[in-house]
C-alpha cells in the first residue's frame, strides 16, 4: 500500500510552529497513536485545532505534558485540568470558538470557502470585534475558515487506496479535519482491500488522505481503547 | 447542605418531559436535561446528540459499552431504531439550520425578557463553550431547565444578566422546582407554581418581574 507509513515516519513531517488540525470529541475518534508518536518528535510551539485537548495525560492532553503546545483552538477545555493550569500559568494560549462554528470553519477551510456568516455567537463576547451584517433583518457575524499544515484523523478502516470508513460517533470532526490540512495523516485500526468498503460507506474519499498509519498501540477491549505496553523504537 | 435534592431535579425533568410532543427532535443539554428520557412514558422522540447522532437509545449495560458511541457528555449510549450518524459540521447544520424542534438547556441565569447566560461566570476562567451558543441561536424552541436559585441561594431568574449572555436569541420557557414561566413579547409570565408555595414567596426567590397568568396552575 503506497500511503502506508509508520507513525514516526508520518509524524516527522510536522514542523515546529505548525498548525495541526486534529479530529476527535474528547478521546472518541481521537488519533491516539499519532499523538503518542508526536510526543517523541521534536516539533514544538504547535497550535492545535481540536474540539478539546483530550483528558489529563491522555490523547491530546499528552502534548501538554510534553510541552509542545503554544496554542489551542477549540470549543471546550474546562474538563482537562492540565489545560486550565497551563493557560493560567501563561504557558498556553486558548482561543474559544462555539462548537458548530469550529466544525463549519474546518469544513469551509477544506471547501475553498474563505469565510461565512453565521448567527451563532452574535451578541456575545466570543465574537467581539468581528464583522457583522444583517440578512433578512437578522444579525450575522463573519467567521473565517480554518486551515492547517497537517491534519491528524482517526477512522476505523482504510482501504489500500486510503478511503476511510468511520465508526459511529467516533466520526465527529474527522471528515472536516481530513479536508482542511495541507498534509493529511489518517490513523486506522484496520487496512482492507480496495473495494471492501462499500462506496456509500466511505466517509472520506482517498484523495484527501496522504498517509495511512496502522494503530498497533491501542487495542479495543470491553468497548474501550486500552493502551498496550509497546515501545516505539 | 444547599445541594439540590434529587426530588427537585426529578420534578423539573418530569415537567419538561410533559412539554415535549410525540415526534419532536430534541437536543438535551448536560445536567438535569439528561434525566428527561426516564420520564417520557409512551412518547417517542428523536434525541439529537451534537457529536453526530440523531436517535439516542437507552444507556447500554456495562458489557455492551462502546466508547465509539457516546453522548455529548461523553457517556456511553446506544442507537434507537432509525438512528442516523453524521459528522460534526452536519450535526451543527441540523442545529443551526432550525431542524431541531426543542433544545433543553441548563442556565446559570435568565433575565425577565428571556435572555440566557449559560456558558461563563465572570471572574472565573472562561475556557469552555461547547455547543451552547449554536443551540441558543438555532433551535426552534428553547426550554431552560434549571434550579430556581444558585447553590448559595442567589436568584438566577433576574432583572438583567450579570453573567455573559449566550446570544441574542431568548428562551421560550423556564422550568424550575418552584415554578414554570413562559415568555410572550419579552414579558415573563408565571403559568405554574409549586404546591405549598405562595406568589409572595416566589417573588422573594425570583429577582425578575413577572406577570401572573390568569390561568395560573397552583398544583405544580
Amino acid at each position: 500500500m503506497k500511503k502506508l507509513r509508520t507513525a514516526e515516519e508520518a509524524i516527522k513531517k510536522i514542523k515546529t510552529g505548525d498548525i495541526l488540525l486534529v479530529g476527535g470529541f474528547g478521546l472518541s475518534g481521537s488519533p491516539l497513536t499519532l499523538i503518542d508518536a508526536l510526543t517523541e518528535h521534536d516539533a514544538r510551539e504547535l497550535t492545535v485545532v481540536s474540539n478539546n485537548l483530550g483528558e489529563e495525560g491522555r490523547g491530546l492532553g499528552r502534548l501538554l505534558v510534553s510541552q509542545q503546545l503554544k496554542k489551542a483552538i477549540g470549543s471546550y477545555f474546562t474538563t482537562n485540568r492540565d489545560a486550565v493550569k497551563a493557560w493560567a500559568a501563561n504557558d498556553l494560549e486558548i482561543e474559544l470558538i462555539p462548537q458548530g462554528t469550529l466544525a463549519e470553519s474546518l469544513r469551509a477551510g477544506g471547501a475553498g470557502i474563505a469565510a461565512y456568516f453565521t448567527r451563532t455567537g452574535v451578541g456575545t463576547e466570543l465574537v467581539e470585534g468581528k464583522e457583522m451584517r444583517e440578512f433578512d433583518g437578522e444579525p450575522y457575524v463573519l467567521e473565517q475558515a480554518i486551515k492547517g499544515e497537517v491534519s491528524l484523523v482517526k477512522a476505523l478502516k482504510a482501504d489500500s487506496l486510503g478511503n476511510l470508513y468511520y465508526h459511529k460517533t467516533a466520526m465527529n470532526f474527522n471528515p472536516e479535519v481530513a479536508t482542511a490540512g495541507d498534509l493529511v495523516i489518517a490513523e486506522v485500526d484496520e487496512i482492507v482491500e480496495t473495494g471492501d468498503i462499500a462506496p456509500e460507506d466511505i466517509g472520506t474519499p482517498h484523495i484527501y488522505v496522504d498517509y495511512v498509519v496502522l494503530n498497533d498501540r491501542y487495542i479495543k477491549e470491553g468497548g474501550r481503547y486500552i493502551e498496550q505496553n509497546v515501545g516505539y523504537r | 447542605m444547599n445541594k439540590t435534592s434529587v426530588t427537585d431535579k426529578v420534578k423539573i425533568a418530569q415537567r419538561v418531559a410533559d412539554e415535549l410532543q410525540d415526534g419532536d427532535v430534541v437536543n438535551l443539554g448536560v445536567g438535569i436535561p439528561t434525566l428527561i428520557p426516564d420520564y417520557l412514558g409512551d412518547k417517542s422522540l428523536f434525541l439529537q446528540s451534537e457529536n453526530g447522532l440523531l436517535g439516542i437509545g437507552p444507556t447500554p449495560p456495562d458489557d455492551q459499552v462502546d466508547m465509539d458511541l457516546i453522548s455529548a457528555s461523553k457517556k456511553p449510549i446506544t442507537m434507537s431504531p432509525g438512528a442516523s450518524l453524521f459528522s460534526s459540521s452536519n450535526s451543527f447544520a441540523m442545529i443551526r439550520g432550525g431542524h431541531v424542534d426543542v433544545a433543553i438547556l441548563g442556565a446559570l441565569q435568565v433575565d425577565e425578557t428571556g435572555e440566557i447566560a449559560n456558558w461563563a461566570v465572570p471572574g472565573k476562567d472562561i475556557l469552555g463553550v461547547g455547543g451552547a451558543m449554536d443551540l441558543v441561536a438555532g433551535a426552534k424552541k428553547i426550554i431552560l431547565s434549571m434550579t430556581h436559585q444558585s447553590k448559595d441561594k442567589k436568584p438566577k431568574i433576574i432583572k438583567k444578566l450579570t453573567f455573559p449572555r449566550s446570544g441574542v436569541r431568548k428562551a421560550d420557557m423556564v422550568v424550575t422546582e418552584q415554578a414554570v414561566f413562559k415568555f410572550e413579547n419579552e414579558t415573563m409570565i408565571l403559568t405554574e407554581i409549586a404546591e405549598d408555595f405562595s406568589i409572595d414567596q416566589l417573588k422573594e426567590s425570583t429577582e425578575a418581574n413577572f406577570v401572573v397568568s390568569p390561568e395560573l396552575k397552583t398544583d405544580y
